[in-house]
């Protein structure tokens, strides 16, 4: 193999597996650390940067971050990444001194950004420091989009939406609530806006056309719908048994929600079997503990109906097999059973829908009827018009949403600058050593065996009392305290320098994990196989040094399981081993719009 | 040395040996060595060996004398038996251990000034009693422990941290145990786990004396340029004669060797040594040959490493004084104790 190119940011960046899996690239390990240091309004504001909705996010996010997490390799559970952002968000100081501020002038651009859901929101937090009008068209009473009216109160409580949306309206922007764009091409041909950014969603949720629909429509509701009527509190009761079709997050958030809202007997009914549920383990974990009968192999057939009201559905009963890749065939019906219900929810699933946009403005749209969005510059077919969000690519989730803004505040600010959208700055990456003194580091560089925390929940019998009641206390400081030492900072590289290296193994004996090998070279494949211990995980690129001075063989090092416990920099007497902290230098459209701004930031 | 002790934390494929132990279970407490010494590959060279040959770690003997050599003994297996001797006299307290109890595997570590200095005439005599025991001197050619004099291995012209060049003649410990009739005697190099843990096998499970001298630099004092035990310096002259594999008894030997340089030699448990000669003439088992070839080899300035000599034929200490099979520690009181009418039945014949 040829000696690993570190210069390049993605290198190392990537051995950073919670940051690289983070759509908005947060850098997780440094906001442990500065909770550990009980620096909260510090990891509040690094938080910020990236994923602008800490608070939010640290309560409701999909946590792509948490299976990446290296810690999930070397035992069961990986640190409780997103709870540990919450920690951040519910001990900072007000941070409100600290948020850019926009310019005393305007620059006399006008931005119209349509629904004020997270990707609207991070696109005008990106572009009011710069001075940008922008405007935020919402078609609800409300902001926040998905997150104020998808989520339920108990998981995302009012305040904090209010709070960090706040923040970003404060820097100036301009919000017309109830006023739905009901066309674009007005929009566009009033010349009102140098640029219009999409952030609309995917607001339609999947219909379920079976025998007995249309005539037990007052009892059958589409999960996002009765969950939005839910937020505004025009929908206060439900029946007592409630059969939730569907087993993915939004069936998890109808069936909690309808616990509090008068049912006794929730059943989630899953066409197929466990392992094969699109809900993410912890929300399925937490509806389970409020008692709601997850019900696998139940395929819908029909609404059963009596004098003209729903009294049950049927089912047809499911057999599946898997195959020895883990792959499941379509299955074969083995039988039918109805079970009794008085209101049934569709969470089937949800859709883009545009029917506000013309199809003759230059927008071109695929086979889906999406528009086709460039996925670097996040422009659609027609130039100055951007998405972001689920209206871009389908639906996702907000931190998905809040990586788009992003990249769409740079596009729009260099589409309206006059700028080659697609000559964008570059990730950088800086490398500065821990190294404190001997055997002294800059970082907890110690491997703490402690378990994966609990979050603690409110007790079963006080949470159905309010729907506004938040099920979740958030991390008590004696478990952040233990539950930061679980990260492995893995953003603390091991920075090899072959020409200081005397081949004394020193490193090799100390790992405790048996990540380093000195060996003769070879191809990729085939030298995976002769390390210390082979290495298996073929997403994680391996370490090759150049050639060692003595023996002309090379230091291989297997990223996967480093703990970046340092003991090998610890032990090598040359310091051809160094613990070097990285940090990954991402542009926002204020570094695009002040390149003197990053190289201050690079420092 | 290091603040933080090796974090418990393992790769969760390690390998379990027949005892369903992993590696990690014969470590020991952390090296307070400088960084970077010889001595700690050649304890996890001696780990690797351990595990490798299933040894429970309670039937190990862990014997040392006085030096930075004599301080491995505290860096692997944990669960064992040990004892640090005074300096110099490890042979005569593993000596008297192996009397009381010849179940136990003794595994001796030793260094240049404790086997070839002060404890010169203890390592001559235990040779000559042939016990059974795995005997390493870790050999750097510096007093590391008081700071870099010359050891009585240092070789003539190598060269002094601050310079002057030592001018007395070596002793060889591999040479001195030819002539005292050792019955396996190898050398290696710390920095090659490769042929070590082999010959640390071999070692371990010969009945007899086996003598393992390890080049095994000294990070501080002994690993500069013109020093002729440094890392550098031991890589350049480096010279494999023989390479040995160990082979368990119930393994059958694959051959891939090249025809002709392929010699097996069983051991007293049905284990086989396979020599892998480099130089095709070369005899093993022919003690004249062995030294013959190490003092032309000393003269052309090469180290010669492998496992040149080794003798299955001779027996023990045990064996020679003709002891009882069972070992003395593990026969109750009475019985070893005949009591005083058989002592002074004893007695009379001599009267």
């Amino acid at each position: 193999m040829k000696p690993t190119d570190v210069s390049k940011p993605d290198y190392f960046h990537k051995v950073v597996d919670c940051q690289w899996a983070c759509p908005a690239h947060t850098d997780v390990p440094e906001y442990i650390r500065l909770i550990a240091q009980g620096r909260f309004s510090d990891a509040y504001m690094l938080n910020r940067e990236s994923n602008v909705f800490p608070g939010i996010l640290g309560r409701v996010c999909d946590r792509p971050c948490e299976p990446a997490c290296r810690r999930g390799r070397v035992e069961d559970k990986p640190v409780a990444i997103c709870r540990l952002k919450r920690v951040a968000a519910d001990h900072r100081d007000d941070i409100r001194e600290r948020l850019p501020r926009p310019p005393a002038r305007t620059n006399g651009k006008k931005i119209a950004l349509i629904g004020a859901g997270c990707a609207s929101l991070t696109v005008a937090n990106d572009l009011l420091p710069l001075g940008y009008e922008v405007t935020i068209f919402e078609a609800l009473k409300d902001t926040g989009g998905l997150m104020r009216t998808n989520i339920p109160r108990f998981r995302l409580p009012p305040k904090v939406l209010d709070e960090e949306i706040g923040y970003i309206l404060d820097m100036g922007a301009e919000l017309k609530l109830n006023h739905r764009i009901d066309s674009l091409k007005a929009l566009l041909d009033s010349g009102e806006f140098d640029a219009v950014f999409v952030g609309t969603g995917a607001p339609r949720g999947k219909e379920l056309d079976l025998p007995g629909r249309q005539e037990a429509d007052a009892n059958v509701h589409i999960g996002i719908d009765w969950l939005e009527s839910v937020a505004f509190e025009h929908i206060e009761r439900i029946g007592e048994k409630v059969l939730i079709i569907g087993v993915g997050n939004t069936a998890m958030d109808c069936c909690r929600t309808s616990l509090r809202l008068g049912a006794n007997d929730v059943k989630v009914m899953a066409r197929k079997p466990r392992g094969f549920f699109k809900a993410s383990d912890w929300e399925l974990e937490d509806a389970e503990e409020e008692n709601v009968e997850i019900v696998v192999n139940h395929s819908p057939k029909a609404f059963v109906l009596e004098d003209g009201k729903l009294v049950g559905m049927t089912f047809e009963v499911m057999e599946y097999k898997v195959d020895e890749r883990g792959r499941i065939d379509r299955g074969t019906v083995v039988g039918e059973t109805t079970l009794p219900c008085d209101d049934v929810i569709l969470a089937i699933g949800q859709e883009n829908a545009f029917p506000w946009i013309e199809r003759d403005i230059g927008i071109e749209f695929n086979e889906w009827d999406c528009p086709v969005v460039d996925e670097t510059t996040m422009m659609c077919t027609r130039e100055g018009v951007f998405f972001g969000g689920d209206s871009a690519f389908g639906p996702k989730n907000i931190i998905w949403a809040v990586a788009h803004g992003h990249e769409a505040a740079i596009s729009i600010h260099k589409y309206v600058s006059g700028e080659d959208l697609r000559d964008r700055l570059p990730h950088g990456m800086n490398l500065s050593t821990t190294k404190m003194g001997m055997h002294e580091w800059s970082y907890s560089n110690n491997y703490d065996p402690s378990e994966r925390r609990l979050m603690p929940h409110v007790d079963l019998r006080e949470r159905f009392k309010n729907i506004d009641i938040e099920v979740e206390l958030g991390f008590t400081a004696d478990q952040a305290i233990q539950e930061v030492e679980r990260c492995l900072n893995c953003d603390i590289q091991t920075v090899f320098e072959a020409k200081l290296c005397i081949e004394c193994d020193a490193c090799i004996d100390i790992c405790p994990v048996d990540c380093l090998t000195i060996t003769a070279n070879g191809p990729e494949d085939e030298l995976r196989g002769r390390l210390s211990a082979p290495a298996e995980n073929l997403e994680q690129a391996l370490y090759v040094s150049e050639e060692l001075p003595q023996t002309q063989r090379v230091m291989v090092k297997d990223e996967d399981l480093c703990v970046h416990c340092g003991l090998c920099a610890e032990r090598c007497p040359t310091g051809a081993w160094d613990m070097q902290k990285s940090r990954l230098l991402i542009p926002y459209a204020a570094d695009e719009a002040e390149p003197e701004r990053r190289r201050a930031r690079a420092g | 040395m290091s603040f933080i002790p090796k974090p418990k934390v393992t790769h969760p494929k390690l390998p379990r040996n027949a005892l369903g132990l992993t590696e990690r279970d014969y470590e020991g407490g952390v090296s307070t060595l400088c960084a970077g010494c010889g001595h700690d590959s050649i304890t996890a060279a001696l780990i690797q060996a351990v595990f490798e040959l299933d040894i429970p770690p309670h039937m190990l003997g862990k014997m040392s004398g006085i030096g930075c050599s004599s301080k491995t003994p505290a860096y692997f297996v944990s669960q064992s038996h040990g004892f640090n001797s005074v300096h110099g006299r490890m042979p005569s307290v593993t000596t008297g251990a192996n009397a009381a109890n010849n179940e136990l595997i003794y595994i001796g570590v030793s260094g240049d000034g404790d086997s070839l200095s002060i404890g010169m005439g203890q390592f001559a005599h235990v040779i000559r009693r042939n016990l059974n025991m795995c005997y390493i001197i870790e050999n750097n050619g510096v007093y590391g422990l008081t700071k870099g004099q010359y050891s009585a291995s240092a070789d003539v012209g190598s060269k002094a941290k601050k310079g002057p060049a030592n001018r007395q003649m070596p002793i060889d410990p591999v040479s001195t145990a030819i002539g005292l009739g050792a019955t396996y005697i190898a050398r290696g190099f710390s920095g090659d786990k490769k042929q070590l843990v082999p010959l640390i096998k071999g070692a371990i499970m010969h009945k007899g004396f086996a003598l393992l001298d390890i080049i095994s630099p000294c990070v501080t004092f002994n690993d500069h340029e013109g020093s002729t035990k440094s890392y550098a310096h031991t890589r350049q002259f480096y010279h494999h004669v023989i390479d040995a594999d160990f082979i368990p008894p119930a393994e059958e030997i694959v051959a891939d060797y090249e025809e002709g340089g392929a010699m097996p030699v069983e051991l007293h448990d049905g284990s086989k040594i396979v020599f892998r000669k480099v130089d095709k003439h070369y005899d093993p088992t022919s003690r004249a040959a062995a030294f013959s070839f190490l003092r032309d080899s000393i003269r052309a300035g090469e180290i010669i490493t492998g496992l040149l000599y080794i003798d299955e034929e001779t027996g023990d200490m045990h064996d020679l004084s003709g002891s009882v099979d069972r070992p003395l520690a593990k026969i109750p009181y009475e019985e070893l104790n005949p009591g005083r009418e058989t002592l002074s039945k004893v007695m009379q014949r001599y009267r």
